[in-house]
């Protein structure tokens, strides 16, 4: 072959870097893309886990590492909500009073997705009226965000000028079930009975 | 006498003292097992649930909602999608077909009430007034039951 004349020799090459360049610019928004569409929520490219760094209503920050080793049962919601939350909370409570002597195992936690107006203040009027034993949690706008990412709990405020302060939450209402690894295993209805959930979490447990 | 007497108090007693979880009755509609959750404080909106059936043979429609401890009264409806995503919203007028009972309850419809002039107290009640196209206002006693009530025994 015949050698390639020093022009030629810089053209390939700069074909080469052109191309180079091209590729990596296409991966890279590609990856951003896809980083995207992950924080939208769906489900597709990443397992639900329970992964947040929140303050609960006794002004405490808690992480998920805190609770290692015990069953959590999260829902999300909000303190204004007439209907959704407390029937959820109510199923909570009586799942927890169901579980006896288990109930040391299992720790539930209410996450507010509306932390404009549920300060830690706000949710120690309500949560404790449910159940002692459940922990409310709330945040930044940010860490709220992350934390519910991380469940793929979808919230939204909604304009609704006969709500208070003119605005309502919509917002996933399961009962999402962690195991004591940290690891997502199920959601429950938030109103499905206590007894229908009790009976799965009493096997569950001893799973 | 004596005994006349007594028994008559004791009627008369049982009478007055009917529980609260009676009907109400007006035309053809009958109200029944009325409730409310407790509130805490005023800030937050409360909920009442109730079933309407219609025993007659014409259908009626709710137009609207009063309650003398809310500023603002109004049925609104809990829709829950596939996904699991709950949201609320005002359901109007609410139909109340001929033959049929249609229920306010947990999950799915409720009277939200709004701008509440007082706390919603247990073991105390409010009073709702109804108001129908063709039945007019019914005033409904409602006990005010705990937070975290599913509703009344059955």
């Amino acid at each position: 072959m015949k050698r390639l004349s020093a022009t030629r020799k810089a053209l390939w090459a700069a074909v080469f870097v052109a191309a180079g360049a091209w590729l990596a610019v296409t991966a890279w928004s590609e990856y951003r893309q896809d980083g995207a569409v992950e924080s939208v929520g769906t489900a597709r490219q990443s397992a639900i886990e329970a992964d947040f760094a929140l303050t609960d209503h006794r002004g405490q920050p808690r992480r998920d590492e805190d609770f290692a080793g015990q069953w959590l049962l999260v829902f999300f919601g909000f303190t204004n909500c007439p209907d959704v939350c407390p029937l959820g909370l109510s199923t909570i409570a009586d799942v927890m009073d169901g579980l006896g002597e288990d109930a040391g195992r299992v720790q539930p936690l209410f996450v507010s997705i509306d932390p404009e107006r549920d300060t830690p203040a706000a949710m120690a009027d309500y949560v404790p009226a449910f159940h002692p034993a459940i922990v409310g949690l709330t945040g930044s706008t940010a860490q709220v965000a992350d934390a519910a990412e991380s469940f793929h709990a979808y919230y939204e405020k909604i304009e609704e000028p006969t709500a208070p302060d003119g605005y309502t939450m919509s917002h996933s209402a399961s009962i999402y079930l962690i195991g004591p690894d940290g690891a997502f295993i199920k959601p429950y209805s938030y109103n499905a009975t206590p007894e229908e959930i009790a009976v799965d979490l009493k096997e569950q447990l001893e799973s | 006498m004596y005994r006349i007497f007594a028994a008559t108090m004791l009627a008369l007693l049982v009478t007055v003292s009917a529980p609260a979880d009676e009907p109400i009755r007006e035309g053809d509609l009958v109200v029944e097992r009325p409730w409310a959750r407790a509130s805490i404080g005023t800030s937050r909106p409360g909920a009442a649930y109730l079933t309407i059936r219609n025993e007659g043979a014409e259908a009626d429609t709710l137009t609207g909602v009063e309650a003398s401890i809310a500023g603002q009264a109004e049925v609104h409806h809990t829709t829950t999608d596939a996904s699991g995503v709950t949201r609320m919203e005002p359901a109007g007028s609410l139909a109340i077909p001929a033959g049929e009972a249609v229920s306010l309850a947990p999950g799915g419809r409720h009277v939200m009430l709004m701008d509440l002039n007082e706390p919603l107290v247990e073991g105390k009640t409010l009073t709702l007034t109804l108001a129908f196209e063709r039945s007019g206002e019914v005033a409904v006693s409602v006990p005010i039951l705990g937070i975290g009530s599913r509703g009344p025994a059955q």
